[in-house]
C-alpha cells in the first residue's frame, strides 16, 4: 500500500489538480464571456443614443428610438418598496427566531420562510396577478387612496397591477433570504455578551438593540445587498404584475416595468432588429453590472467586518 | 423616580415581542395563503388524463410530455453543472483556499449565483439558439446548469472544508494519491452535505421559468417520440412545465387555464419536497 | 463465440438503422408567430395530427414580433405574423407570405353593467379613448352615440399590446384609417408609442386578462378571445355609417370585397372594408416561409399540412369565428408555391 514517493508528485494527481482547476476556471470564463457579450451585443445602442439613454423615458419600436428610463425608474422603485418592507420585517422575524421562539416555533417559522423561499418564482406570479392583484384593488389600494391620496404614490387609478403591488410581491420573496442571514447574524454574537447584558437586568429587546445589533449592524447590511440583488433580478413574479407600462409615474399604483420585465417582454421579437436588440443587451448590461457592483460592495462589508470583528467585547 | 424607566422599558420589551410575533406570522400567513390557493385551483385538473396524455387541443389530454421534458432537461442540466461544480469545489478547498486564483473564482462564483436567470437565458440564446438555428431542450438544460455551477461550487468548497485536515493528513501519510484521498474519503465525509446541496440546487433550478423562454420555447409533442430518437432534445423545442404554465396562463380557454394552474400545484409540490426532503436528508444524517 | 458476436453486431447494427431511419421522416415541424389565429391552429394542427402519419407540428404562440424575428433568425420552419409585409421586404429577405386564414378584432371592455353588444363605438370615438382625448366612460361623445344607455362615470383605462403584435398592426391600422390625428401621431406598427397610463398586456390572452381584471378598462383582441371567456364586446360603426355586432355575418361581409388578385405578394388588409354588414377591423393572417427549402421532405409535409387546413378546415374556422379563404384565393396560393419554392 505505500507507494514510492516520486518527484514531481503522481501524474494521476497532477492531472486530477489541473481538471479541477479547470471546472473552477470554469465559472470565470462563463462570467467574462457572459460580460463581453453583453457588451459587445449593447454597441450599436451605446454609438446610437450614448448617455442620453439612461435618462430618456421614449420607448418607440416604430422609430427605434429607446431610453432606459422607465425601465430603471420601475426597478429602483420596486426594489425600494421590497427593502422598506423586507428589511424590518425580517430584523423582527430573526429576533424572533433567535431570542423569543421556543426551539420547537424555531423549526416551524424557519421551515415556513425556507418553503417561501423555494416557491418557484412563476408561482408568485400567478398568485400575484389572479389573487393578490385584485385583492390588492379591491382592498388596499382604495383603502390607500381614500386615507393617503394626497400623497402622489396613491393618485392613480387603482388597478391591482402596478409597482406597489410588484414591490409588496418583490418583499414576500427576499423576505425569506434577509431574515436567514440576519438570524446567522444575530446567532453569532457570542452567548457571554448576551448574558451579561441579561445579568444586569435588561430587558430582551434591550439586548438586542444595544449589544446585538451593534454586533450585527455591519452583517446586516451584508443581508440588505443580499436582497437588493434578488430583487433587483426578479423576473416571472414581476412581468405577471407590473403591467408593462414605459412611463415614470409617481403614483404607486400605475403600470410601469423592470429592466428584467421589460427582456422579459421584449426580447423574442427584438431579436432580428439590431437596434431593438442591442438595446436589450444594454438594459442586460446595466443589470449585469449593478449585480456585479453589489457583490464588489458585499464583499468590501464582509472584509471590514472581518477585519474590525476582534472577537468578544 | 425609577419606576417610570422600568414601566417603559417593560412595555417596550413587550411591545416589541408582540410585534415580531406578528411578523412570524405574517409570514406563514402568506405562505399558507399562496400554497393553499395553488392547491385548491390545481387540484382540479389533476386527473389519469393530466400525468399521462399530451394535449394538442387544449380541452382534452394533459401535460405529461411537459413532465417528462421538465425532468428530461433538469437531469441534463445536473448532468453538466453538478460534475463541473463538484470538480470545481473540490480545487477550492483543496488546492485554493488562499490562493488569489481562488478568490477570484469565489468572487465569480458569488457574481454568478446573484445574476438574474434571464440574462443567463439571454446569454445561451446569444450562445447556442442562434448559431445552431433552432430552439432545443439541450439550450435550456445548458442555461440551467450555468445556474447550478457557482451553487455545487460554493457548496462542494463549503463541505469538504468542514472535513477535519486530520483526516486528509492520514490518508496521504498512507502514500493515498491525492484524487483518491478527495473522491474517496473526503467524499464519503461530507457525503450528506453534498447531497443537499445537490438537491436543493436541483429543486431551485427545476422551477425556473425565465431561462427556458428563449432557449427551449414549449411543445405540444413528447420530446422525443419515439423515445429513442433522443436527438430533438438537442435540435427541437422541449415541453417543459414552467413555460407551459407561462403559456397558458392567462388563456381564456378554461381546459388551458386549469392545466396552468395544475402544472403550478406539480412543480410546487415537487420543489417544495424536494427542499423539505433534502433538509430532513441533512439534518438527520448529521445528528 | 462467434455466432454471438454476428447477433450482438447484427442487433446494434438494426438498431442504428432503426434509429435512424426516424431520422428520414421529416419529424417535428416547428413555428412560432401570431396569438391572433392561435386558437384555430391549435384545433387543426390537433385535427391533423389524427390523420397526419406521424408528421408533427409544433406552433408556439409568441406574438407577430417574435414569430417574424424567429423565423428571419432561421430558428423556426415556419413563422406566422398578422401584419402583411410588402414584396420588397419579402424579395429582401427572400421569402413569401400566404394568408391562413382572416379574423376579426373586437374591442372589450370591462362595465360591469353593460352586457355584450350593448355598447355602440365609431372609430373616431375608439381612437380617441386610445389616445386619451376621450378619459371617462359617460363623456358626452360617448353618450351620444349610445342613447338610452346609462354610462358610469368611471375612468377609461387603456389596455394594449406589451409584445410587438399584428394585432396591434392592423388595430392600429384601422384607427389610422379614421383618424387623422392618430394617423400623425402613432402611426400603424405592431408595436407603438402607448400614452402614458396604459396597461400591457402580454399576447392576445394577456390583453383579455387584463381587461377582466381592470373596472372601466377597454382593451383589443381577436374575436376568439373576447367571445371564448365571455368578455363585454362592442358594437362597431363601420364605413357605410350602420353598426355592427362581431359575428359571423359581419366578419363574412367585410371579407367579401378583397380583391386578392391584384395584391402584390398577398399584401392585403381588411381594416374600414366597404359594405352596410362588415365589420371594420378585420385582418388575414399569413404563413411565413423561405423561398429556397433545400430540405424536400420538410416542405413537403409542410405543404400539405397547409392543404389540408385551406380544403378540410374551413368549418373548425367557422365555428371559431374566424373566415376561412375562399376557394379563388386558396388556387392563388398553390399558384404561388408552384412558383416560388425552390427544392
Amino acid at each position: 500500500m505505500v507507494k514510492n514517493g516520486k518527484k514531481g508528485g503522481y501524474p494521476a494527481d497532477n492531472f486530477f489538480k489541473g481538471l479541477t482547476f479547470l471546472c473552477a476556471l470554469l465559472i470565470v470564463v462563463i462570467m467574462t464571456t457572459l460580460f463581453i457579450q453583453l457588451f459587445y451585443q449593447s454597441v450599436p445602442t451605446i454609438r446610437k443614443f450614448g448617455l442620453e439613454f439612461f435618462w430618456s423615458k421614449k420607448w418607440d419600436p416604430v422609430n427605434l428610438e429607446f431610453g432606459a428610463l422607465s425601465s430603471i425608474y420601475g426597478t429602483i422603485v420596486t426594489s425600494v418598496i421590497a427593502m422598506l418592507i423586507a428589511v424590518p420585517l425580517s430584523f423582527v422575524i430573526a429576533l424572533f427566531l433567535v431570542e423569543i421562539a421556543g426551539p420547537k416555533v424555531k423549526a416551524i417559522v424557519s421551515q415556513a420562510l425556507d418553503l417561501l423561499a423555494a416557491i418557484p418564482s412563476i408561482i408568485y406570479g400567478m398568485w400575484g396577478l389572479f389573487i393578490f392583484a385584485p385583492f390588492m384593488q379591491d382592498h388596499v389600494q382604495s383603502f390607500l387612496m381614500k386615507y393617503l391620496g394626497f400623497l402622489p404614490f396613491f393618485k392613480g387609478i387603482p388597478m391591482g397591477i402596478g409597482m406597489l403591488t410588484s414591490g409588496l410581491i418583490l418583499a414576500l420573496m427576499i423576505l425569506p433570504f434577509i431574515s436567514a442571514v440576519m438570524r446567522d447574524i444575530f446567532q453569532m454574537v457570542p452567548p457571554v455578551v448576551k448574558e451579561s447584558a441579561y445579568g444586569v437586568g435588561s430587558t430582551t429587546w434591550e439586548v438586542s438593540y444595544h449589544v446585538t445589533m451593534k454586533y450585527g449592524l455591519q452583517g446586516v447590511l451584508g443581508a440588505v445587498f443580499l436582497g437588493l440583488g434578488r430583487a433587483i433580478g426578479e423576473t416571472m413574479a414581476i412581468t405577471f404584475v407590473i403591467g408593462n407600462g414605459y412611463t415614470v409615474s409617481a403614483s404607486l399604483f400605475d403600470p410601469a416595468n423592470t429592466i428584467a420585465s421589460t427582456l422579459a417582454s421584449q426580447f423574442s421579437e427584438a431579436v432580428s432588429q439590431p437596434i431593438f436588440k442591442s438595446t436589450l443587451m444594454e438594459l442586460g448590461l446595466v443589470l449585469f453590472i449593478v449585480t456585479f457592483g453589489i457583490q464588489v460592495a458585499a464583499q468590501w462589508w464582509l472584509n471590514r467586518i472581518r477585519l474590525s470583528s476582534g472577537g468578544g467585547l | 423616580m425609577k419606576k417610570r424607566p422600568v414601566l417603559f422599558r417593560r412595555l417596550t420589551d413587550r411591545i416589541v415581542k408582540i410585534i415580531s410575533v406578528l411578523a412570524a406570522l405574517v409570514g406563514i400567513f402568506f405562505l399558507l395563503w399562496i400554497l393553499l390557493e395553488v392547491l385548491f385551483r390545481g387540484a382540479s385538473s389533476f386527473n389519469f388524463q393530466f400525468f399521462t396524455e399530451i394535449s394538442l387541443d387544449g380541452e382534452n389530454g394533459g401535460v405529461a410530455n411537459a413532465i417528462v421534458g421538465t425532468f428530461v432537461i433538469t437531469l441534463t442540466a445536473v448532468f453538466i453543472g453538478v460534475p463541473a461544480g463538484l470538480l470545481g469545489g473540490i480545487f477550492l478547498s483543496e488546492y485554493g483556499r488562499n490562493s488569489r486564483i481562488g478568490n477570484l473564482i469565489r468572487f465569480a462564483s458569488n457574481v454568478m449565483m446573484g445574476m438574474p436567470s434571464i440574462i443567463i437565458g439571454l446569454f445561451v440564446y446569444s450562445v447556442i439558439v442562434y448559431n445552431t438555428g433552432s430552439f432545443s431542450g439541450f439550450s435550456g438544460a445548458v442555461a440551467l446548469a450555468i445556474i447550478m455551477l457557482p451553487v455545487i461550487l460554493r457548496t462542494t468548497e463549503d463541505m469538504l472544508s468542514l472535513v477535519p485536515n486530520s483526516l486528509r493528513e492520514a490518508a496521504l501519510a498512507l502514500g493515498t494519491p491525492r484524487w483518491k484521498v478527495t473522491l474517496h474519503i473526503l467524499f464519503k465525509a461530507a457525503r450528506t452535505g453534498l447531497i443537499t446541496g445537490i438537491l436543493l440546487a436541483t429543486a431551485r433550478v427545476s422551477g425556473e421559468t425565465a431561462p427556458l423562454l428563449f432557449t427551449s420555447l414549449n411543445s405540444f409533442y413528447w420530446p422525443a417520440e419515439p423515445w429513442w430518437h433522443f436527438w430533438s432534445f438537442f435540435t427541437s423545442p422541449t415541453a417543459n412545465l414552467t413555460v407551459t404554465i407561462n403559456d397558458y396562463a392567462m388563456s381564456p380557454y378554461k381546459g388551458l387555464n386549469s392545466m396552468a394552474w395544475g402544472a403550478s400545484l406539480l412543480i410546487t409540490a415537487c420543489v417544495l419536497v424536494l427542499n423539505v426532503f433534502a433538509r430532513y436528508h441533512f439534518r438527520e444524517k448529521t445528528k | 463465440m462467434k455466432m454471438k458476436a454476428k447477433t450482438i453486431i447484427a442487433g446494434i447494427s438494426s438498431a442504428i438503422c432503426l434509429a435512424l431511419s426516424g431520422t428520414l421522416h421529416a419529424g417535428t415541424l416547428n413555428g412560432a408567430g401570431a396569438t391572433f389565429p392561435a386558437p384555430l391552429y391549435q384545433q387543426w394542427i390537433s385535427e391533423y395530427t389524427k390523420i397526419s402519419g406521424g408528421v408533427k407540428i409544433n406552433y408556439q404562440a409568441v406574438g407577430s414580433g417574435a414569430g417574424l424575428a424567429q423565423i428571419r433568425a432561421k430558428t423556426v420552419d415556419f413563422g406566422a405574423s398578422d401584419e402583411p409585409l410588402k414584396k420588397e421586404e419579402l424579395d429582401k429577405d427572400g421569402m413569401i407570405q400566404f394568408p391562413m386564414t382572416m379574423g376579426a378584432i373586437v374591442p372589450v371592455v370591462n362595465l360591469p353593467d353593460i352586457k355584450p353588444g350593448e355598447l355602440k363605438l365609431t372609430g373616431p370615438v375608439l381612437a380617441k379613448i386610445f389616445m386619451g382625448q376621450i378619459t371617462v366612460w359617460n363623456d358626452p361623445e360617448v353618450s351620444k352615440i349610445n342613447e338610452g344607455l346609462k354610462l358610469p362615470d368611471m375612468k377609461i383605462t387603456v389596455v394594449h399590446r406589451a409584445d410587438g403584435s399584428g394585432t396591434t398592426w392592423n388595430f392600429t391600422n384601422y384607427l389610422s384609417k379614421v383618424s387623422e390625428d392618430w394617423s400623425k401621431k402613432f402611426g400603424c406598427a405592431k408595436e407603438i408609442a402607448w400614452i402614458e397610463g396604459t396597461v400591457g398586456g402580454q399576447k392576445n390572452a394577456g390583453v383579455a386578462a387584463m381587461v377582466k381584471r381592470i373596472k372601466g378598462a377597454i382593451g383589443y383582441v381577436e374575436s376568439a378571445y373576447a367571445f371564448e371567456s365571455k368578455m363585454t364586446y362592442t358594437q362597431m360603426q363601420n364605413k357605410d355609417g350602420k353598426f355592427v355586432q362581431p359575428d359571423n355575418d359581419s366578419f363574412q361581409a367585410a371579407a367579401e370585397n378583397a380583391d386578392w388578385k391584384n395584391a402584390p405578394g398577398f399584401y392585403m388588409v381588411l381594416t374600414d372594408q366597404a359594405g352596410e354588414k362588415s365589420w371594420p377591423i378585420m385582418a388575414s393572417t399569413y404563413i411565413l416561409i423561405y423561398k429556397s427549402q433545400p430540405d424536400k421532405e420538410k416542405i413537403d409535409s409542410l405543404l400539405k399540412y397547409y392543404t389540408w387546413c385551406y380544403d378540410s378546415g374551413a368549418n373548425l374556422a367557422k365555428k371559431l369565428n374566424y373566415v376561412p379563404m375562399p376557394k379563388n384565393v386558396v388556387d392563388l396560393v398553390k399558384e404561388a408555391w408552384q412558383k416560388n419554392l425552390t427544392k
